[in-house]
């Protein structure tokens, strides 16, 4: 047992090198020739000439901001929709109330991801193939953003909203200026994992988009790494740390924040 | 005079279902019809240029039955699902453990264990291909160090879903252990202290105090990583697209070929239907027996 416990910590640590070592090995293989690379050739000097390849080769920009601008637009969408209802569910009693919500909560398993065939026919008919509202728009009533509202809402003290009542504030006036701020921490954690997610998400926008005006950055690097087009590994690498390094960055500047993010969306 | 109580109520009843009405419009549009349209897809023959659509009963499901590639990829996701979830499971507690304790660079650890979570599973697919061709990829070199053969580890039946199945638990494990240290930080600490004065070891205190005090933790984890367990399949579209001959295809992956590759809608609606029964039992399971038991209101 004493054994076991002196080399825990370099199973620790030797554990985290493993974890990290894809992402080593791509920035090493991104910053040197592919035969350098290959060869773990340490002596091999540094070079830049991998993005320049990578970003002659696809409308990087376009997807960049495609990309941005989904993951705002979706955001956008969460808080609008996930506020009202989580605030309804909160703070509202009504008839049939438990009803929706088990309904809402259904929606933790009915994953966008699986119904891909039908909502590709919802997306044709609503005129929203190939645009970033068509990638979004099935995210935006979140299930799990409107359960992390009424929880956070729920623990707002009902003498705030007395309060805010009697003043002549009406109801939407009492969300906004009583129970949003109050809740912030629970919009800056939302937001972390929201945009995390959609950063990443793959496989509808594949399904959704059909040429580069609206392509989100994932299904650009897939179609840009795919074997046909013949790129070295030093060329994918170079695309790929491209691709991750905003959402990488962000999140080892605001370490703390994203993983008390993470938690938070965790623990109901 | 009007009953006040009865006024109040009822408004708050309208000022609930609008508060809620943009959800719902949402939610029906994206979850609940497509959902119904699924089954209904589901009972009706591909339509092609000369045959309209027609009534079929249950024929597409007959078909699937009768398709062997529909066995072979239901095996391989129980297998993915096996696999990947006792292990990222079992590698989450661990990280959570030692993230959690008195260790050297502990910051460190956790930043690179959490790391994967951040990264699309597109990238991921990308950095692990490095690892995984055959010749002068880091896995090869590796075992050529120890005079190991080269093996195509994605190229060959028996190996591919195996690979699969790594980058998976590579991404899980990270973000499962966030919720174990959520759950470790609330165990109060003089039950350690009280452990330590019975003389309890270490592990009899980890094994008989922190594991079960964990257990509910272990059930949410669990439930996600069986979602998972269908809808992580991203890498495949790098990786391994499925083959060789199938070998490492999964449900989803084959729903989305039948539908966006083969345009044999009917079939991907029929498997999506059988994905939705088992979600749905899952969602039973979290509802009725995990949620009576961990009350959260």
């Amino acid at each position: 047992m004493n054994v076991l416990h002196r080399i825990e910590p370099f199973l620790a640590l030797l554990l985290a090198v493993i974890w990290i070592s894809p992402l080593l090995f791509a920035f090493w293989a991104a910053f040197h020739a592919s035969t350098d690379a290959v060869n773990f050739n340490l002596a091999a000097p540094w070079t830049l000439e991998n993005f320049r390849t990578a970003w002659d080769g696809a409308p990087w920009l376009r997807y960049f901001l495609n990309s941005f601008l989904l993951v705002t637009s979706v955001l956008i969408g969460q808080f609008l929709l996930t506020t009202l209802a989580g605030f309804g569910f909160a703070q509202v009693d009504f008839r049939g109330k438990d009803v929706l919500f088990v309904l809402v909560l259904l929606q933790l398993f009915i994953l966008p991801e699986v119904l891909i065939v039908e909502n590709y026919k919802v997306a044709t008919r609503l005129g929203l193939l190939d645009t970033i509202l068509g990638i979004g728009a099935p995210y935006m009533a979140s299930a799990f953003g409107i359960f992390l509202m009424r929880q956070a809402f729920k623990s707002v003290p009902k003498e705030l909203d007395e309060a805010a009542r009697i003043e002549g504030c009406s109801l939407l006036g009492v969300l906004w200026r009583v129970y949003v701020p109050a809740a912030r921490p629970t919009y800056l954690a939302y937001a972390l994992v929201s945009i995390s997610t959609h950063w990443n998400n793959f496989l509808w926008p594949l399904v959704v988009t059909n040429n580069e005006s609206s392509r989100p950055l994932t299904v650009g690097l897939s179609i840009f790494g795919a074997p046909e087009n013949g790129v070295d590994i030093s060329v994918i690498s170079a695309a790929t740390v491209m691709v991750i390094a905003p959402l990488l960055v962000l999140f080892l500047v605001f370490q703390r924040q994203f993983v008390q993010a993470f938690l938070r969306a965790g623990i109901k | 005079m009007p009953d006040l109580a009865a006024l109040r109520r009822r408004r708050q009843a309208i000022h609930g279902w609008l508060l809620l009405t943009p959800t719902l419009v949402m939610l029906t549009t994206f979850a609940f019809y497509p959902t119904v349209a699924t089954v209904w897809t589901s009972l009706f023959s591909r339509g092609t240029r000369r045959r309209p659509t027609e009534f079929v009963g249950l024929e597409n499901y007959q078909r699937l039955i009768d398709d062997p590639t529909f066995w072979l990829v239901a095996k391989n996701n129980l297998i993915y699902a096996g696999v990947t979830i006792p292990i990222s499971i079992v590698l989450a507690l661990a990280m959570a453990l030692w993230a959690n304790s008195k260790i050297p660079a502990r910051s460190f650890v956790r930043t690179a264990y959490f790391t994967p979570t951040v990264l699309p599973m597109i990238a991921a697919g990308n950095l692990w291909l490095f690892f995984y061709t055959p010749g002068f990829g880091v896995l090869d070199q590796i075992g050529a160090l120890f005079g190991a053969p080269s093996v195509n580890w994605l190229g060959q039946p028996e190996t591919a879903l195996w690979a699969v199945c790594a980058v998976t638990i590579w991404k899980e494990a990270g973000f499962f252990m966030i919720f174990y240290l959520a759950a470790l930080q609330t165990i109060p600490p003089d039950l350690k202290e009280a452990a330590q004065i019975e003389g309890a070891s270490r592990w009899a205190y980890t094994r008989r105090i922190v594991l079960p005090l964990l257990m509910p933790t272990t059930l949410f984890i669990l439930v996600n990583a069986m979602i998972n367990s269908v809808k992580l399949i991203d890498h495949l579209f790098i990786l391994t697209k499925g083959g060789p001959s199938d070998a490492s295809k999964l449900i989803l992956y084959y729903i989305w070929e039948n539908a966006f590759a083969f345009f044999d809608a009917p079939a991907a609606a029929a498997m999506t239907v059988l994905v939705l029964g088992v979600l749905g039992a899952l969602a039973a399971f979290q509802f009725f027996v995990i949620d009576r038991r961990t009350h959260y209101r």
